[in-house]
């Protein structure tokens, strides 16, 4: 396994020209990721957590400030990043097997990859399956074949953009532990995507809430309320999580923290009972 | 073919569903029936014999032809044409198909200039090929190659342009650019849709090459059919026409043959 990196964005800002319109979508950005370290982003839908990660893993380029792994400036695709998207997006043809092969770093060949490969379908539990066809796998276990390709890529930062969140409850709960274990072994830094704030709660050792700037720790429900169209997203909370990681699902001092992020991300949990 | 096996998948389990060897023997009941149809109308009077001799006569025809040793030269000398032009004729196209498909440049630079080209009709090209190529094998090659080359063009082209941009954007992420990233993924995403195309490309060189027999010919299946229309002889134009039925089936089987093996091994 490769070292884990550290993964610095330092007044990042992305802006895309729609139909000819301006459209700012994250204004500087400042966030520094230590290596090892597990990193969930949160935000409405929208508020351009994708194109953060987009921007980490080199698939596309900031145009305000930098992006460095380990203090080298990324440019183009990121051999030190990794990426799990929201769907498995494995290659319908070929086998699971190659499919976890695809992740392999260039110039590891023969058998050595033949070892890799296998090492990491056996972590995420599919070794039963190398030789099947995405198509015969159910969608947690194509995720998980997507884990282990970007495994395989032995990346000192993984980049995961809502993994599980196409995954039914209980398989999501699974998958959650899987990648803590995971990460526990190899130690890798890891930013992760995500809309669900137990998920965050359960596996960060801290969460970074993205939102519009303007109108920053206003109290609940003014998330998603006066957005300012021109002016981007930002960071607008950066929450250590208390507690070494894997932490107990039913831990009651996560419960506040639980209850005061949602109220970040606009959701009234004041007139819900609370488990 | 794979239409058929995922029914016959899906209908397993109901009652008694036909074989696979059941369901290909289906596609023998019509050609059998055409047959009896046509012995049925040959033999009523309802055509004269000159207009429509009987299934026995076309069969003797194909006999003598057999004896005198001129069939296997006319089959010989057509199949020879068509897979020469369509191995040029499909090449070129997934050259080009496959230059268009991947950069807009040349899809902007080349496409309007191919589908202008490609409009003209078949037999326009006869003359001209005539008259730059001569009257040997070249012009009906060439005629051919301009017949495979279109459908395999536009259906390379067309697959490579709409490879699903996740599984590109896979590629990328994993390191792969250039020629890795078509290899990897792009090509093997527009595979199925190539296959089909060459088929189509196959099947319009047998066209273009009876075009080209027809007109310019001293040999082959078109040659025999305008001659056989010259003679009067109207068994060995139907044989012909048999004949060139049965050629086209059986090149285009064997890409199917080919398009199936890739499927199942894709599974
Ligand atoms: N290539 C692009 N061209 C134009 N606009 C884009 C592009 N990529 C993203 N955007 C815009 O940037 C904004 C943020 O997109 P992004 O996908 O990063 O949001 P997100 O936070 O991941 O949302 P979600 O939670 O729904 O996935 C959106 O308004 C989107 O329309
Ligand atoms: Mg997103």
């Amino acid at each position: 396994m490769r070292e884990p990196a550290g993964l610095e964005f330092s007044g990042v800002g992305r802006a895309f020209a729609v139909a000819g319109r301006h459209r700012q979508v994250l204004t500087g950005i400042d966030l520094t990721v230590a290596p090892g370290e597990v990193i969930a982003l949160l935000g409405p839908s929208g508020c351009g957590k994708s194109t953060l990660l987009r921007l980490a893993a080199g698939l596309d380029a900031p145009s305000a400030g930098t992006v460095s792994v380990d203090g080298r400036p990324v440019r183009g695709i990121e051999p030190r990043c990794a990426v799990v998207f929201q769907e498995p997006r494995l290659l319908p043809w070929r086998t699971l097997f190659r499919n976890v092969a695809y992740g392999l770093p260039r110039g590891v060949t023969g058998e050595p990859a033949r070892q890799e490969v296998e090492h990491w379908l056996r972590v995420v539990g599919l070794d039963a399956f190398a030789q099947h066809r995405p198509r015969q796998l159910s969608g947690g276990m194509a995720q998980r074949a997507a884990l282990a390709r970007a495994l395989a890529r032995r990346p000192g930062v993984l980049l995961l953009d809502e993994p599980f969140a196409a995954l039914d409850a209980l398989t999501r709960l699974r998958m959650q532990d899987l990648l803590a274990e995971v990460q526990r072994e190899a130690g890798t830094t890891v930013l992760l995507v995500t809309h669900d704030a137990d998920e965050a709660l359960h596996l960060a050792d801290r969460i970074v809430l993205l939102g519009s700037g303007s109108d920053a720790g206003s109290g609940p429900g003014s998330g998603s309320g006066s957005d300012d169209p021109e002016a981007g997203s930002v960071v607008r909370l950066v929450l250590p999580i208390p507690g070494a990681r894997p932490r107990d699902r039913g831990d009651t001092t996560l419960a506040e923290l639980r209850a005061s992020l949602l109220s970040e991300l606009g959701v009234n949990v004041h007139g819900r009972i609370q488990a | 073919m794979s239409l058929t096996e995922e029914r016959t998948a899906t209908a397993a389990p109901q009652k008694s569903a036909p074989s696979r060897v059941g369901l290909r023997a289906i596609g023998v009941v019509l050609p059998l029936l055409l047959l009896g149809v046509w012995q049925l109308l040959a033999t009523a009077g309802v055509y004269s014999p000159a207009q429509l001799p009987p299934p026995a006569e076309v069969a003797s025809a194909f006999g003598d032809l057999v004896a005198r040793g001129e069939l296997w030269h006319h089959i010989a000398i057509s199949t020879q044409r068509v897979l020469i032009g369509f191995a040029a004729g499909a090449a070129l196209g997934l050259a080009l198909g496959g230059l268009v498909g991947l950069s807009r440049t040349a899809n902007a630079a080349l496409s309007p200039t191919v589908q202008a080209i490609r409009a003209v009709p078949s037999l326009a090209w006869v003359p001209l090929l005539l008259l730059w190529l001569g009257v040997g094998e070249t012009p009906k090659i060439v005629l051919v190659a301009i017949g495979a080359f279109f459908p395999v063009y536009t259906t390379v082209s067309a697959a490579l342009s709409h490879v699903d941009p996740h599984l590109t954007e896979v590629g990328r992420a994993y390191g792969r650019s250039g020629l890795p990233l078509v290899a990897t993924i792009l090509f093997p995403a527009a595979t199925p849709a190539i296959l089909s195309g060459l088929r189509l490309g196959l099947a319009q060189g047998w066209l273009f090459l009876v075009a080209a027999e027809l007109i310019a010919s001293s040999m082959g299946l078109g040659f025999l059919l305008i001659d056989s229309q010259n003679t009067g002889r109207t068994d060995v134009m139907l044989l012909a026409i048999v004949l060139l039925a049965a050629l086209g089936k059986l090149t285009d089987t064997f890409l199917g043959f080919a398009e199936t093996r890739l499927q199942t091994a894709r599974r």
